[in-house]
């Protein structure tokens, strides 16, 4: 047996020198190991207590949810969104990702994140800028707190954790909460951020929503790791394994994450296990890389039905609030619906605006061209704005 | 008075004294400036531009990092959302590439993608240039690839002065500032003297550094004192050059450069980096297009090989020299030539 295969070797004493002590390893990492199952709250004793008006809040905001990703969803078929990356079946972690903040706190969304984002309190339709195609970020960032979604993959894990460090330097308690796939997990900056976050002890939570697939690729090609949870020992932080559709599961380790975070105890990995029931975007075909019995499997564990589960065991189910429940869903696919219908109103004037605080002689130029090409296309910009 | 202070007054100051104190005045004034990256804070920089200034600032202000470049600015990009002013060193040229994910997708971008609600006010310092005997990766020119993204302000100071005058204005500015430090005049001297009034240098505006009339060399960073070299020893073929320092790649002074072109007739432009695909070709391409009916002669390049940057044994043969420049310079002369297509 060699010494890779058995640990323990260094139980060997040597009468020799051997490094100083404070170049052994300085943490115990026991305590930031994840459990080998993943936190679960829902049909567990445990959920009894759970307060009532939570476990309601949470319900309303799922259902929302789901409805806000079928109808954006649609809107894709009707040609309105250029694309869509649906979180059918990852309401859970949005909901509870929304919610586990403060106001003063901030969220770094990715592009499947615009639930979170709404759940935060943004307008859906601001949301869905992006994915409609009339600007890149369709809100302003410092209205709701919530930094533009992020296309390229994990570069804003390391958004997050400055923001984060600027703020304690600042002296503000503000923790900064970032999304990340499983794919993600693999890039560069997620490793970098992580570093970072443990060394500057900055009040970040990362949460990883693990849905099994990063497009076609699943996780066994993604990492060897035990768990992505697993990572963050690596780090020095924490790392928590949660199932991501057991949502007051999820919404209390985030919380208390957040919280820990906001009294100066540092970041923390958290790794949600869920699902995508629907493709990677719509133009994706996901029945190239996965069968049909995998995802009956998960619809059986859908976050929603998981929930109604429990509030019906709790007689707090009523069909007065189901009713109310569902209207409100309805209101905000209505909605959605009517505006995302109307043709957005662009100045095609606005692509020489903010590229810099003052346009250079060159973008003026340039502006001027167009300029002139929009008054011989008899189309002036001007008038297009209401 | 600080040890960085009484440094910097002796005279006349270097590059990197005049750099150390704009760092340093911009921090005074400003407790929104923050400086962070690899060795920054107790060694104060691999080239002590930094030197003192966690001293005097404290490690929040000024802090090491770890070691990360796109984690410096990808974090500093988060601290800029929160209403910092970081101002980030590289450790070298082809150190940053790491971090041009994070330059390219977010620095350059995020106040065009939230329109105008984001601004990026972060200064990225990068040593570049060779002409130091540095090995393998540590004396690229890479200007070429800021200036193919829009979005980013690309300055490069060439006097002591300028150093002090554009770094304070990069760190002043909303918008992102690649700030190129030519690291072979990190230790050149002029008579800049910190006890000077503290001048600001506006970014975008190029400076004739001297005055001719046979041709304008056009250049920038590393290459200035090379050029004006190239000047003085032009006199003796009874050449009259002007040397157009551009300061700022990116905004680009098409007015200056355009101005000294049309009173002169002819151009060269002068740069380390590789000529293919290089600035020089731009700005070439830039005054054909403005000032044609002025020039009597092509506009030419005399730019570094188009090769990977050479060993230290052999860059000086692969670096712009004065005989370069003036064997250059006199192929303008044969206007004839051109018109009759035996120019190359
Ligand atoms: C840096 C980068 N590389 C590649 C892509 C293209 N891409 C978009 S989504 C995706 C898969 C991401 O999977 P995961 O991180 O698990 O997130 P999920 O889509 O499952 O939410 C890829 C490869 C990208 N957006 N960014």
């Amino acid at each position: 047996m060699t010494v890779l295969e058995q640990p323990g070797s260094s139980r060997h004493t040597s009468a020799l020198p051997g490094p100083p002590p404070d170049w052994r390893p300085r943490v115990d990492p026991a305590p930031l190991l994840p459990d080998a199952e993943p936190y679960r709250l829902l049909g567990t004793d445990a959920a009894r207590g759970l307060d009532a008006g939570l476990l309601k809040r949470l319900y309303a905001e799922l259902v929302r949810g789901r409805r806000y990703n079928t109808q954006a969803t649609a809107l894709t078929r009707q040609g309105r969104l250029a694309v869509y990356p649906s979180s059918t079946g990852q309401e859970a972690c949005q909901v509870a990702a929304a919610l586990a903040l403060e106001d003063r706190d901030w969220l770094f969304p990715s592009y499947r994140d615009t639930l979170a984002a709404v759940a935060r309190g943004l307008d859906p339709v601001q949301a869905l800028t992006l994915l409609r195609g009339d600007w890149h970020t369709g809100y302003d960032p410092h209205e709701h707190r919530i930094a533009p979604l992020c296309t390229p993959l994990a570069t804003q894990l390391p958004h997050a954790v400055g923001l984060a460090h600027a703020a304690r330097l600042k002296g503000d308690d503000v923790v900064a909460l970032a999304l990340v796939g499983d794919g993600g997990t693999s890039e560069g900056d997620f490793h970098e951020a992580l570093n970072f976050a443990a060394v500057w002890q900055a009040p970040v939570v990362f949460l990883v929503q693990n849905n099994g697939f990063a497009i076609s690729v699943p996780l066994a090609k993604q990492t060897a790791a035990p768990s992505l949870a697993h990572k963050a020992v690596g780090y020095g932080m924490p790392g928590r394994l949660v199932d991501g559709n057991d949502t007051p599961a999820l919404h209390e380790v985030l919380t208390e994450a957040v919280r820990r975070a906001r009294r100066g105890g540092g970041p923390t990995l958290i790794e949600a296990v869920t699902y995508r029931i629907e493709a990677h975007t719509n133009a994706d075909d996901a029945t190239r890389y996965r069968t049909d019995a995998e995802v009956e499997t998960w619809r059986a564990h859908d976050p929603i039905a998981l929930m109604e589960r429990e509030l019906t065991a709790r007689g707090l189910l009523t069909d007065e609030f189901a009713a109310a429940t569902r209207d409100g869903a309805e209101r905000l696919a209505a909605d959605l619906r009517e505006r995302m219908n109307q043709d957005p109103v662009l100045d095609p004037m606005d692509l020489f605006t903010h590229v810099y605080a003052q346009k250079t002689s060159q973008l003026r130029d340039q502006a001027a061209q167009l300029r002139a090409e929009l008054d011989a296309e008899q189309l002036p910009a001007q008038e297009a704005r209401p | 008075m600080t040890t960085t202070a009484a440094a910097a007054a002796r005279k006349p100051a270097t590059m990197a004294q005049a750099l150390t104190r704009a760092l340093h005045d911009a921090m005074a004034e400003d407790p929104s400036v923050h400086l962070m990256g690899e060795d920054v804070g107790t060694l104060g920089g691999v080239f002590r531009v930094t030197d003192g200034l966690a001293k005097e600032f404290g490690e929040d202000r000024c802090s090491d990092t770890p070691l990360a470049e796109a984690g410096i600015l990808g974090t500093a990009v988060g601290m800029a959302m929160y209403g910092l002013r970081p101002v980030v060193e590289m450790q070298f040229d082809a150190f940053a590439y790491p971090a041009f994910e994070q330059l390219i997708s977010h620095v350059s971008r995020m106040r065009n993608r939230t329109r105008g609600a984001l601004a990026m006010p972060l200064t990225i310092r990068i040593p570049y240039g060779g002409g130091i005997g540095g090995v393998e990766h540590h004396s690229d020119s890479s200007e070429a690839y800021y200036l193919a993204t829009p979005g980013l302000q690309i300055v490069t100071p060439a006097t002591v002065a300028d150093a002090y005058g554009l770094l304070r204005a990069a760190i002043a500015s909303d918008d992102p500032v690649v700030f190129l430090e030519p690291k072979r005049l990190y230790w050149s001297k002029d008579d800049w003297s910190p006890d000077a009034p503290a001048q600001v240098a506006p970014i975008g505006r190029a400076e004739i550094r001297r005055r001719g009339t046979t041709a304008t060399l056009i250049t920038y960073g590393p290459s200035l004192p090379v050029c004006l070299e190239a000047a003085e020893a032009a006199r003796a073929e009874g050449w009259d050059l002007e040397v157009l320092d551009l300061r700022s790649l990116m905004p680009f002074d098409d007015e200056t450069v355009c101005a000294s072109v049309r009173r002169t007739g002819r151009a060269v432009v002068v740069h380390e980096s590789a000529g293919f695909g290089g600035p020089g070709g731009e700005i070439a391409a830039r005054i054909t297009e403005r000032c044609f009916h002025h020039l009597e002669a092509p506009v030419l390049r005399v730019a570094g090989f188009d090769i990977p940057y050479p060993p230290p044994m052999l860059e000086r043969h692969h670096l712009p020299g004065v005989d370069r420049i003036l064997d250059t310079v006199a192929r303008l002369q044969w206007e004839s030539d051109w018109t009759e297509g035996r120019g190359e």
